[in-house]
């Protein structure tokens, strides 16, 4: 027996489109995020140095990927709602 | 330490739990389906989702663990909250909308949707259980720390206590209950989380923290033979003198109360630096600086000695803006207390010392991963073990997962996900202010890491604390339900009617979820009880470890690679859980609960995931090659 989802779902031709903005938009958070790690284990002195507004690189670049990841995120949703609305004409929310 | 009960505090707390059953009540009676029951119905509205996505999420871990964490080691504590947030970039990119396509009440479900394979029932919902019950214990233990200062009651109460709650949540309304309570609770964390980082930005930095605070005094020692014999106030008498490598600590006496000092040798001449204590003696009885428990002489500390600002001494800032506070912190010195336990006679004796630790080694890591002065191999691959767990953990947790089934659309999955990143984001950019807030407003109970949130706000009014200990109580609340609404879904959903195939009526299904969520509930307090002493964000990170091992590779794989097979996603659950478990069991802070040394430790890692997640994908896709896919 398959299992099917709790609310029936409309047909939505946008699936490849978002599937690939997704994976790209994933690729660049990944990469920030991973120069975060690769610092901290390689040069972890680095993170002590000033950067901006008086701040270290540590709080700047730890807020940063914080803030990067909401930014990304309203990014990622404008496109796939426009995707969403341009393919599939009769899905409403 | 011993913490005074309020009468504010019982009536709130109380008030707090009589919202959230009333809230039950209302909502049980809605409760009919199997679909309401584990999903709400899947008719929540995004936004709502959005918020109780942070509810559930903003753990005990986040709240108590993370802020005690930062207020201890100071940045090394904020490296979990940047890991968990960017979990949710893996959520929201590549697990949201294919995940709620997918499935229907559990992650079970997704998994299995392209397949009809009994292994990946039987594995996964396995594999949801332990994963959610390695979540619950750091919760349980988190109530338990937190109903004893605020009502008064031992630990073990409050853990039946949360447990009792959490189970009559699940057990009447499943998961329409369960997402207003996360909701209501993940509003109100972030609101007076907000309230009590812009109280401790409008103070300021101030080298004495307030009117109450402990004044640490010094005394100058005589040294004969380098044995301190006499210390320049005659009032005290030196009882003895203990040696741990460099350090030289002294015993003194004043009016019949011991107390434990720090030799310094760096000025001239040398002084006794004053430390706290926690004495156990031969025959059990335990002393606090000297003294019983109920003398109340074992105070919370964490205060700054020297605050530069442009290059000049001050003795406070006067109130700061974010940036500047962080700047100030930097440039300021810090007074750190480090543990150190050691062997007087028949006593035990463990000292918290003054360890004066320059801001910018505060605002950086390296206080507790060693990454710069004393790293190794080890500790380095212990840290990208870390933050590759937190980052792959989040979007394989059973309990987040199963939330994007109480939505009516994928957009809705996304909408709710990207107000969750927002809402967690911010609570966790104020995690940094909540917790070198309170390392240098005297909010570190040295005995508990996980109270430093709550005694911060202790420290601008007893009303502040009592509201913030409820709402970590209802936060405890919040993510606990939505565990045990998981682990209920594992045993009642998909062993119970998909792999023993048992024939459910509606209410039958909904009532077998009823009774593993009691079962399940017991389950957590019998543990919660017996790991009392276990650090809460630790235990935290090994659930994400977990998750990310054994159920990240498989959801992955299933909806990126077309040649996985549902042998495939059974062995890769079952290699990644066993594999991360066996590698915790072996590790050596599990060593040390053993009793055993922990460089003993045949792996010297903390965080399984660096061999562990890797090891669950190779399986996965070597599994998949020599495999035929069945059903595509």
């Amino acid at each position: 027996m398959l299992h099917e989802p709790a609310a029936q779902l409309s047909k939505d031709h946008s699936i490849q489109k978002k599937a690939k903005l997704g994976i790209i938009m994933f690729i660049v958070y990944l990469v920030v995020y991973s120069g975060f790690v690769v610092i901290g284990t390689l040069w972890p002195r680095l993170l002590g140095v000033e950067s901006l507004f008086g701040q270290n690189l540590a709080v700047v670049y730890g807020m940063g990927l914080i803030i990067l990841a909401a930014v990304m995120g309203l990014i990622y949703n404008y496109f796939c709602t426009r995707y969403e609305d341009e393919m599939n004409k009769e899905e409403a929310l | 330490m011993i913490y005074t009960i309020s009468t504010p505090a019982i009536v709130i707390f109380v008030f707090f739990v009589l919202a959230v059953l009333g809230l039950s009540f209302y909502f049980a009676r809605k409760t009919k389906s199997a679909s309401g029951y584990y999903a709400a119905g899947g008719q929540i509205h995004w936004a709502v989702n959005g918020v109780a996505f942070a509810g559930d999420y903003l753990s005990a871990a986040s709240f108590l663990g993370i802020c005690g964490m930062i207020a201890f080691y100071g940045y090394d504590g904020f490296l979990y909250s940047i890991g968990y947030l960017a979990g949710w970039v893996v959520a929201l990119f590549l697990v949201a909308e294919p995940l709620k396509r997918l499935g229907k009440y559990t992650f079970a479900d997704a998994l299995d949707a392209k397949f009809d394979s009994r292994g990946i029932k039987l594995t996964a919902a396995i594999s949801t259980l332990v994963v959610s019950i390695f979540y619950l214990i750091p919760q349980m233990v988190g109530a338990g720390a937190l109903v004893t200062p605020l009502l008064g009651f031992p630990h073990w109460v409050g853990v039946i206590m949360v447990g009792s709650i959490v189970i009559f949540i699940v057990a009447t309304a499943g998961m329409t209950s369960t997402t207003y309570v996360q909701f209501i609770k993940g509003g109100l964390l972030i609101v007076f989380s907000v309230i009590v980082v812009f109280l401790v930005l409008n103070k300021g930095i101030n080298t004495k923290p307030g009117e109450n605070y402990h004044s640490f005094i010094t005394l100058n020692a005589v040294l004969t033979d380098g044995r301190v014999t006499a210390v320049d106030d005659t009032a005290y008498a030196v009882r003895g003198q203990l040696q741990s490598g460099d350090l030289v600590f002294v015993q003194l006496e004043k009016a019949g109360l011991a107390s434990w000092w720090k030799l310094s040798r760096n000025s001239e001449p040398p002084i006794l630096e004053e430390a706290l204590s926690i004495v156990v003696k031969k025959n059990g009885d335990v002393l606090y600086n000297g003294a019983p428990k109920e003398a109340r002489k074992f105070f919370s500390v964490g205060h700054v000695k020297q605050i530069l600002i442009d290059g000049q001494k001050v003795e406070a800032t006067g109130p700061v803006n974010p940036f500047e506070f962080t700047e100030a912190i930097e440039s300021s010195i810090v007074i750190r207390f480090t543990k150190i336990v050691l062997k007087n006679g028949d006593d035990k004796v463990t000292i918290f010392y003054q360890n004066p630790t320059p801001g910018k080694d505060i605002m950086k890591p390296g206080l507790y991963y060693k990454l710069d002065k004393g790293s190794t191999f080890w500790t380095r691959l212990d840290f990208i073990s870390l933050m590759l767990a937190l980052f792959l953990g989040t979007s394989a947790l059973p309990h987040i997962l199963i939330r994007y089934y109480t939505v009516p659309s994928q957009r809705a999955a996304r909408k709710s996900t990207i107000v969750a990143i927002m809402a967690i984001g911010f609570f966790y950019i104020l995690t940094l202010y909540l917790g070198t807030g309170a390392m240098i407003n005297g909010g570190l109970d040295l005995e508990s890491s996980n109270m430093s949130a709550p005694l911060l706000a202790k420290t601008f009014g007893i009303t502040l604390f009592s509201i913030i200990s409820a709402i970590a109580f209802a936060t405890i609340l919040g993510t606990v339900s939505g565990l045990i609404i998981a682990a209920s879904g594992a045993v009642a959903h998909d062993l119970l009617d998909k792999y023993l195939k048992i024939k459910m009526t509606e209410t039958m299904k909904v009532n077998y979820g009823r009774m593993a969520a009691v079962g399940v509930g017991i389950v957590a307090i019998i543990l919660g009880i017996l790991f009392q002493n276990q650090n809460v964000n630790f235990l935290v990170g090994l659930a994400f470890a977990i998750a990310a091992s054994a159920n990240l590779p498989a959801i992955l794989m299933l909806l990126f690679w077309k040649r996985t097979t549902s042998k495939g996603i059974t062995w890769a659950i079952s290699v990644g859980m066993l594999a991360s478990l066996l590698i915790i069991l072996l590790s050596p802070t599990l060593y040390e609960i053993y009793g055993l040394p922990a460089a003993e430790a045949p792996i010297p890692l903390q965080n399984p995931g660096i061999i562990s997640i890797p090891l669950g994908f190779i399986t996965l896709i070597a599994v998949s090659l020599f495999t035929k896919r069945k059903t595509v």
